[in-house]
């Protein structure tokens, strides 16, 4: 299954992206609307991209009566990524939503690197949303937490359904020349390549600690980085920064991952789900001398 | 619907210190004069908006100025060579002047060339900081060239309110042909990640609010910005 990450589609201005794609994941509703970040708002590093968007949205009141009936048209499962700043903020968006049919799945941002963190915890956060709703919890984590495994099952205890892995990281950027940040805001979230080992390691601990459905995301960029994440535990796979560059990329990932499932004999790629966590097979003993060495002494 | 494809390069061109990239069309339609294409420099993350600035048939001609990593490796590139490009986007210059005068600054000439074919060549107006910059000049038949310290306002007809303005250059250029001209038609620039509304990336301040300018723009007229003052011109390098 096939996502865009929240905020990386708009799928009013781009519905055939929303087209190649299973579901779509909304920009992050808040309580009221956001003007967002003054600009400059992105960057390109070596190894990502830096955004400080700010949570730009209309709000959740415009969102429920111009957008949601106009995404509804869009054909697809519809992901509402909210936010806030509180975790009455949460619980008061979840309610909103929790009556509309439309809605298929909350997704709990929990982690957006541009605003401030919340003061509660994310589990109590979501306690606040559960008591709200009856709809299925996404938790997005971000991966700089000292134990991730710890925090998805804090979030699993709390009553999520599910964990969105992951968020950017905070990143830099400076200036060629005057060495001043790039960004208006200084600081913002990094994405793309850099963070596909982050969001590897996040969807395997993640997987083993909660056994929860994951959507893995961060610097996928071909069916390749999609196939790891589902091996990882990822049971849905989200797609940011590549959308940006390729709004093609739904169809030529899926195509890809179908390949890369099929040529180790895995009809579905679904059915890859955790293959990183099987048991290694035992390895033959190796030539290389350096290692007998090593083997020996050990 | 959104459009990317692989596009043969043709060549590339000095024009002063910019290069003409000229690249075989394909299936890509060349839209109208001020809207924009996303082109995906070899071994870079992010694609650069870039407008069109020529297209005889067949081909699509950008001229771009090598301030930055991507602009660099796009003006790198070599015949035979494909760079992926998504387009064309945004909203382009309207046509329907009655009295049409270009002006452009800098490397914001680039759309002008385009203009100036469509628009049958109408009076032109184009400042640069040297003469070797001048030489893009010649991509706009008849224009009258300001050379720094001039500025090409200076050059502007006391009765520029008679004219229908269609202006590219740097915010400072564009503020003040807006002041000059509140119906003039102004093209900005902003950095972009994806030029199709999805990054949120490319946000400037419009009638108050910060909007993106992939969507709303780039060509947006003088009055929507006019009283603002926190616009975001800096150049995509």
């Amino acid at each position: 299954m096939l996502l865009n990450a929240s905020g990386c589609l708009d799928g009013l201005a781009a519905p055939d992206v929303v087209g190649q794609l299973d579901a779509f994941v909304t920009k992050t509703v808040t309580p009221l609307p956001r003007g967002g970040h003054e600009p400059v708002r992105i960057a390109e590093t070596e190894v990502g991209m830096l955004n400080a968007i700010g949570l730009a949205n209309s709000g959740i009141e415009r969102f429920m009566a111009e957008s949601l009936p106009r995404l509804v048209e869009l054909g697809k499962p519809l992901w509402v990524s909210v936010g806030g700043f509180a975790a009455t903020e949460f619980a008061q968006l979840c309610g909103q939503l929790d009556s509309r049919p439309e809605v298929s799945v909350l997704e709990l941002n929990l982690s957006c690197p541009n605003v401030e963190s919340l003061p509660e915890g994310a589990p109590a956060v979501v306690a606040a949303a559960r008591a709200a709703t009856s709809k299925p919890l996404f938790a997005k984590l971000s991966p700089a937490v000292p134990d991730l495994a710890e925090t998805a099952r804090a979030v699993q205890a709390a009553g999520v359904d599910g964990l969105s892995l992951v968020n950017t990281l905070r990143g830099l950027a400076l200036d060629e020349r005057t060495l001043r940040p790039v960004l208006a805001v200084g600081v913002g979230g990094l994405s793309g390549p850099a963070l596909k080992p982050i969001a590897l390691a996040a969807v395997f601990q993640a997987y083993r600690a909660t056994g929860l459905p994951i959507v893995g995301m961060g610097g996928v960029r071909t069916g390749r980085d999609a196939w790891e994440l589902i091996a990882a535990g990822a049971e849905a796979v989200a797609l940011g920064t590549v959308l940006f560059a390729d709004p093609g990329a739904p169809d030529r990932i899926r195509t890809e991952l179908a390949a890369e499932a099929a040529a180790v004999g895995v009809d579905r790629p679904e059915n890859g789900r955790g293959l990183a966590h099987a048991e290694r097979h035992r390895q033959t003993p190796s030539l290389d001398p350096r290692l007998r060495v090593a083997s020996s002494v050990a | 619907m959104l459009r990317r494809e692989a596009l043969s390069v043709l060549g590339t061109e000095p024009v002063g210190p910019y290069t003409l990239l000229r690249v075989r069309r394909g299936g890509i339609d060349r839209g109208v004069p001020g809207q924009f294409f996303m082109l995906q420099p070899p071994g870079r993350l992010l694609p650069r908006p870039m407008s069109l600035c020529l297209a005889p048939h067949g081909e699509l001609g950008f001229l771009i100025d090598p301030v930055g990593v991507g602009t660099r490796a796009l003006c790198s590139l070599t015949a035979g060579e494909a760079v992926p490009v998504l387009g064309p986007l945004g909203r382009g210059f309207r046509l329907d002047a009655r009295r049409p005068l270009l002006v452009g600054g800098g490397i914001g000439i680039a759309p002008l060339p385009l203009a100036s074919g469509a628009l049958r060549q109408p009076p032109a107006l184009l400042g640069f900081r040297s003469s070797w910059h001048a030489e893009a000049a010649e991509l706009v038949p008849g224009a009258e060239v300001a050379l720094d310290p001039v500025l090409v306002t200076d050059l502007l007809p006391s009765g520029s309110r008679g004219y229908d303005i269609l202006a590219c250059g740097p915010e400072p250029m564009l503020r003040a042909v807006g002041n000059a001209a509140p119906s003039a038609q102004l093209a900005w620039e902003a950095p972009m990640a994806c030029g199709y509304g999805a990054c949120h990336g490319c946000a400037v301040r419009i009638g108050g609010e910060l909007k993106r300018l992939c969507l709303e723009g780039p060509v947006l007229p003088a009055a929507a910005v006019g009283a603002a003052s926190e616009e975001s011109s800096a150049a995509c390098c």
